[in-house]
């Protein structure tokens, strides 16, 4: 996966509140390998049922505004999918679940946890407006407006250097050796018995 | 000085890296849901780190009829997917001809894998269920499922500490369910993000091992990724004997070591709350969050007087639900009714439905999917399923079922279903399907009446 460092691009404004898993991807798509591609899932059957819904009145958007709880339900990585193959680099919310934000840095996808989201809604309405996120400043500038956003040292720099976990675990192969043969023969009882 | 959590945090801890642990795991349980992650390893050729704590399971996708031919390819296809993987990398697995088949969160426990003390992953939300045991289980997502396979550890943010006491005695038909919609329609969806909540207090000692896996289970519905209760001597009494529980000696020194899995007396908590049973009533959701809950006896809300930020989202949520403000929820048609998933598939669960169905007829068709073909079995052995079907309702195999729908067990669009599972998310259970969360006792009443009814009065002059 790919680092970045900034993204510029077009907000706009889903005006939900808990836009839960299920939403961003129903469970009947979730066979689908994803070379396929999730794109056509994201947020599939509020789209079907809404004529003038945000992403297809701005297709090229690439930065999502909603409101508090975004992504709280299941663990399907397939609803981070669905928006980074949809296009979608940013997500900015009052809150995230906690699953969907860490799946999200694993997959190139910003989550933006900040209070002033629900103004950024208001400024942006019912447009699309130029919008631009650096990661190394955690600044965001949108709708004219500019703001600093808070990001862990952890996620800030998967997100810029694109670091695959299991790379960076292997470096540590001896200490776990270690631990895994220390707790056998500490706790043989937590391996199974039969 | 420490919680349950800081002591189970600090035994799986291989270091500390800028606020991240690098994590052991103890057991890792995976499910067709999990071809990403398989899909990832092959990409990069890695092989499994270690098989011998890896566990397959088909339960998502697991048909609950017609087992010897499945007719839905997508299905077939998502079945032997796992199958490869499993053999393709030595990992044991529970599929759909094993009679120990079931719901990962409902076998894993019934093994003997879940022990009180140990570091239990799974690419499932409610993985937080094996905390009922004093465990550390939470869900992950497939980029972390593949990190797991190939290395056997994951890395994780320690969350903060939560409490959530419940003390007293609960009333008649009032349950673990009824708990945890209570304490999520008070702290909301996110109530508990980012905490690992600890669930405590005289109402929580006084539950089953069946009822503490369905409060643990729910957690995930109010933001906690973890829910844990410490183990105590109903604990020890489930887990003994179990097929892979330890034995002799080992279990001697897990006991001894169980002994200490507790938080402190004068442990503090970064948040701590405390309900009190008497307020706690048998509860049902009429919204499309878990949070948007009420006591059976209580008027949907009119958006007018909720606070702006609610009302949208209960207009919202009321007109999917095809719901009028102010209306009593008591009354209200449903379709079908739904009884099974790791939230409440489990014998404790299935015997206070029966309790209610007995000698009774359903005046709506239902679904009943046991937990596990275990629990299915001892249900039959008790004559339960004897009940449902003279009820009139359906009973079938085990898996997820009508809980997420991915095994084409689907609620129509519009159809309104009483359901003992754990999400009324928008199209959860089939596009356009209205869900109603309640616990099987209550999912049996409105069984029994065709309507959201309160249970209680069903059960007077019943055991």
């Amino acid at each position: 996966m790919a680092g970045w460092t900034t993204h510029e691009g077009e907000a706009v404004v889903l005006d939900r509140r808990d836009v839960d898993t299920d939403q961003l991807i129903p469970a009947r798509f979730m066979s689908a390998s994803r070379a396929e591609g999730y794109g056509r899932f994201l947020l599939h059957d509020l789209r079907e049922d809404d004529a003038d819904f945000p992403l297809d009145r701005h297709p090229g958007a690439s930065m999502l505004v909603a409101g508090p709880n975004f992504g709280c339900g299941s663990s399907r990585e397939a609803a981070v999918y669905a928006l980074v193959d949809a296009g979608i680099r940013v997500v900015v919310a009052e809150s995230f679940a906690d699953i969907f934000a860490g799946n999200a840095v694993n997959n190139g996808l910003l989550p933006v946890a900040t209070p002033e989201a629900a103004a950024l809604r208001a400024a942006i309405g019912q447009g699309a407006v130029p919008a631009r996120v650096d990661l190394a400043s955690r600044r965001l500038s949108v709708a004219g407006q500019e703001l600093n956003f808070a990001l862990s040292e952890t996620a800030q720099a998967k997100l810029m250097n694109g670091w695959d976990d299991i790379d960076l675990t292997r470096a540590h192969a001896g200490d776990i050796r270690n631990f895994r043969d220390r707790r056998k023969a500490d706790h043989a009882w937590a391996w199974p018995s039969a | 000085m420490a919680t349950l959590l800081d002591k189970l945090w600090a035994a799986h801890e291989i270091k500390a890296e800028h606020g991240q642990s690098l994590l052991w795991v103890d057991r890792h349980l995976v499910h067709e849901g999990s071809h990403h992650a398989f899909a990832k390893l092959a990409e990069r050729g890695l092989e499994v780190a270690e098989p011998e704590l890896t566990f397959g399971v088909a339960d998502h996708y697991a048909p609950t009829r017609n087992r010897d031919r499945i007719d839905n390819p997508q299905v077939a296809v998502m079945l032997e997917r796992l199958e490869a993987n499993c053999t393709r990398h030595g990992i044991r697995l529970f599929g759909l001809r094993d009679p120990r088949q079931g719901i990962v969160h409902v076998i894993g426990p019934e093994q003997g894998l879940t022990l009180p003390g140990l570091l239990i992953n799974c690419g499932d939300s409610h993985t937080s269920t094996h905390g009922a045991f004093g465990a550390l289980g939470f869900g992950i997502g497939a980029t972390q499922v593949a990190h797991v396979l190939a290395t056997q550890t994951v890395w994780q943010a320690k969350p903060r500490s939560m409490r959530i006491r419940f003390e007293g005695e609960p009333g008649v038909a009032v349950t673990a369910k009824d708990m945890a919609l209570h304490w999520i329609s008070q702290l909301g969806t996110g109530g508990a993000t980012g905490h690992a909540v600890e669930y405590a207090g005289s109402a929580v000692r006084a539950l089953s091992m069946e009822g503490r896996m369905t409060l643990c289970n729910l957690s995930i519905e109010g933001g906690a990724r973890f829910g844990m209760v410490a183990p105590d001597a109903v604990t020890l009494a489930y887990v003994k004997g179990r097929p892979m529980a330890p034995l002799g000696t080992d279990w001697d020194a897990a006991e001894a070591y169980w002994q200490t899995l507790h938080s402190d007396t004068d442990a503090s908590f970064d948040r701590d709350v405390s309900f009190d049973m008497a307020e706690v009533a048998p509860t049902v959701t009429w919204g499309t969050t878990p949070d948007q809950a009420l006591p059976i006896g209580a008027s949907l809300p009119d958006p007018a007087r909720l606070d702006p930020e609610q009302a949208e989202a209960a207009r919202d949520a009321m007109a999917y639900m095809g719901l009028t403000p102010g209306r009593p929820l008591e009354g209200t048609p449903v379709d079908q009714v739904f009884l099974g998933s790791c939230t409440n598939g489990r014998i404790d669960d299935l015997r206070a439905a029966a309790a209610v169905l007995q000698g009774r007829k359903a005046k709506v068709p239902g679904l009943v999917s046991p937990g596990s073909m275990l629990v299915k079995q001892q249900a039959e052995q008790e004559g339960l399923d004897k009940v449902f079907i003279e009820a009139g309702l359906e009973w079938t195999g085990s898996g997820c079922s009508m809980c997420v729908g991915m095994n084409g067990d689907l609620v129509g669009p519009g159809k309104r279903c009483a359901s003992s599972t754990n999400r009324n998310f928008r199209g959860r259970q089939g596009k356009g399907a209205r869900t109603h969360l309640m616990s099987p006792a209550m999912v049996a009443a409105a069984a029994v009446t065709g309507t959201l009814t309160d249970v209680r009065p069903l059960l007077e002059g019943r055991g």
